[in-house]
């Protein structure tokens, strides 16, 4: 699993190198019973292209949430390294932000307020207020300012954090699963407009789903991940132009290939 | 019609029955003490109550005896809910103090503030200050309890955002912690209100000379019992308006979302 660490590529935005995430058995996660493995993270190896949408895919609880937690600096490995830009990660960085799982706006602000603290750096009160009323608009939320985030629906927070997220003109975007909780048809409008995002800001995304179309649709590099104790399986790189039908030519074959991979025999 | 305005219909529904009902309660007394001929001395009906206290406002008396309660209330719980709101935040962020500290307050909570009457006498004797030294106790304990259990409870992705967006020190307890707590406070300053109210009146029949607690027992000596049903009346008045007032905080915009969640 080598091969992708080249330190010598400057076109890698992160480099995980010899990374291990091992849970003290003290700790309540492992008390629980829930996850009896010690090892959740076992020797993982592999880089990200910069400005590359990386999908981050493998089975429920391989800890693909650990893994991005610890890119992203609000957790650390056990042992080995993780590098942005050729520097070793230390904490969280206003430059590298997370979009979560479950709600991640701040519910006791509004949308608005909550979209500011993504340009928290800008002094000048008036700029501030033009930016967010933009990307207000960019993600569809126009009017919607002055809404907490119990009054939206589902799709409409995801798109205010997003906003709040691309406000901060991000190096990294984080996105832990989120369009999980969507309803189908919401999820499938939400794929469509991250692509749209990817297009007009290049920047680089990782992306933890476990829906496979889901990866198929979006990513540029996809990491697979094995059960626990989780290694790196395979990194595939999608080279194919937006928008893209799995259900055809080559793409049909790398869906079927990441199926059987996955231990599912029959794609649907 | 509107969802709103069917809500407002409820909320004059609702208020009207509560009215009616109460109003109904209050006849069904008058009318037993008739009819059943009970004296006086032992449970007067409506009327002679409202006379009682008429004669309690005429003469000034229960106005100062409200204030005078009120007074004692507010500073007590002022000042408990001022020193309690900081510690429970201290404690909910500091896991290893917690656990250090946790028994010491559990063992004290369950402790009637009415135990502690001998002591505040002792060491605060005679007027306001041993009053609101037990309010402050009553309000102290259970206070600390709900801030500390609030902010240890916040959801952590609420942390990492913040620490994300570059939230730190002394914003990121008013901006963040305070924040995701306050629901859980409001909780908090709202049955503690309750608790101290309950106290006050207990504190009030030994340690002064004025105030609801007095009035119950003034009138008891003089075989006024009109007049300690009439403060019993005013009392569950006085805490009705108080948990309707500590409510409306329950109703902020940005306190709303805790409720709507569960």
């Amino acid at each position: 699993m080598n091969q992708a660490i080249a330190s010598s590529q400057p076109l890698n935005k992160v480099e995980i190198c010899g990374l291990y995430k091992v849970y003290e058995e003290t700790s309540s996660v492992a008390a629980s019973g829930l996850m009896s493995d010690r090892h959740v993270l076992t020797d993982l190896n592999f880089a990200v292209p910069a400005r590359s949408f990386t999908c981050f895919l493998g089975p429920s609880g391989c800890g693909k949430s650990t893994l991005l937690r610890i890119i992203a600096g609000f957790d650390t490995p056990s042992r080995g390294e993780v590098f942005v830009d050729g520097e070793a990660v230390h904490g969280p960085n206003p430059r590298h932000i997370f979009v979560f799982q479950d709600d991640g706006l701040f519910p006791w602000l509004t949308a608005q307020e909550n979209i500011e603290l993504g340009v928290r750096n800008i002094k000048d009160k008036e700029k501030r207020l033009e930016l967010v009323l933009e990307y207000l608009e960019m993600v569809g939320l126009k009017g919607f300012g002055d809404y907490y985030p119990h009054e939206l629906s589902g799709g409409m927070r995801r798109r205010a954090e997003v906003a709040r997220a691309l406000i901060a003109n991000p190096d990294i975007l984080f996105m832990d699963e989120p369009f999980g909780a969507l309803d189908f048809v919401t999820r499938l409008q939400m794929r469509e407009e991250m692509l749209n995002v990817h297009a007009m800001f290049p920047t680089t995304i990782l992306f933890i789903t476990h829906d496979i179309d889901e990866a198929i649709q979006l990513a540029d590099q996809i990491v697979l991940f094995t059960e626990r104790p989780t290694r790196v399986k395979e990194v595939l790189s999608l080279d194919y132009p937006h928008p893209r039908d799995f259900t055809k030519g080559e793409l049909a074959v790398l869906r079927r290939h990441i199926y059987r991979t996955m231990g599912v025999h029959a794609a649907l | 019609m509107s969802l709103k305005g069917q809500g407002l219909q409820n909320w004059f529904a609702v208020r009207w029955s509560a009215f009616l009902l109460s109003f109904f309660t209050m006849a069904l007394w008058e009318i037993a003490v008739r009819v059943f001929d009970v004296k006086p001395e032992h449970f007067p009906g409506v009327i002679q109550v409202l006379r009682g206290l008429w004669e309690l406002i005429r003469d000034g008396r229960l106005l100062d005896y409200i204030v005078a309660s009120l007074f004692r209330v507010t500073w007590g719980y002022l000042l408990a809910v001022a020193l309690a709101v900081p510690l429970g935040i201290f404690l909910g962020t500091k896991p290893f103090w917690r656990r250090a500290v946790n028994p010491v307050i559990q063992f004290l909570r369950p402790i009637s503030p009415l135990a502690w009457i001998p002591i505040a006498l002792l060491w605060f004797g005679i007027g306001d200050n041993p009053a609101i030294f037990l309010i402050f106790l009553a309000v102290f304990f259970p206070m600390v309890v709900f801030t500390t259990s609030g902010v240890a409870g916040i959801n952590p992705t609420y942390l990492y955002a913040a620490s994300n967006f570059g939230i730190t020190g002394h914003e990121l307890y008013s901006r963040v912690i305070f924040q995701a707590a306050l629901p859980e406070i409001i909780t908090g300053l709202r049955i503690t209100l309750g608790t101290a109210w309950l106290v006050i009146v207990a504190a009030e029949m030994i340690a002064v000379k004025n105030g609801l607690g007095y009035l119950i027992v003034d009138a008891r000596n003089s075989l006024r019992m009109d007049q300690v049903i009439g403060g019993m009346l005013v009392i569950g008045c006085i805490g009705l308006l108080l948990d309707n007032l500590v409510r409306q905080l329950e109703r902020l915009p940005s306190v709303r979302w805790k409720r709507l969640k569960q």
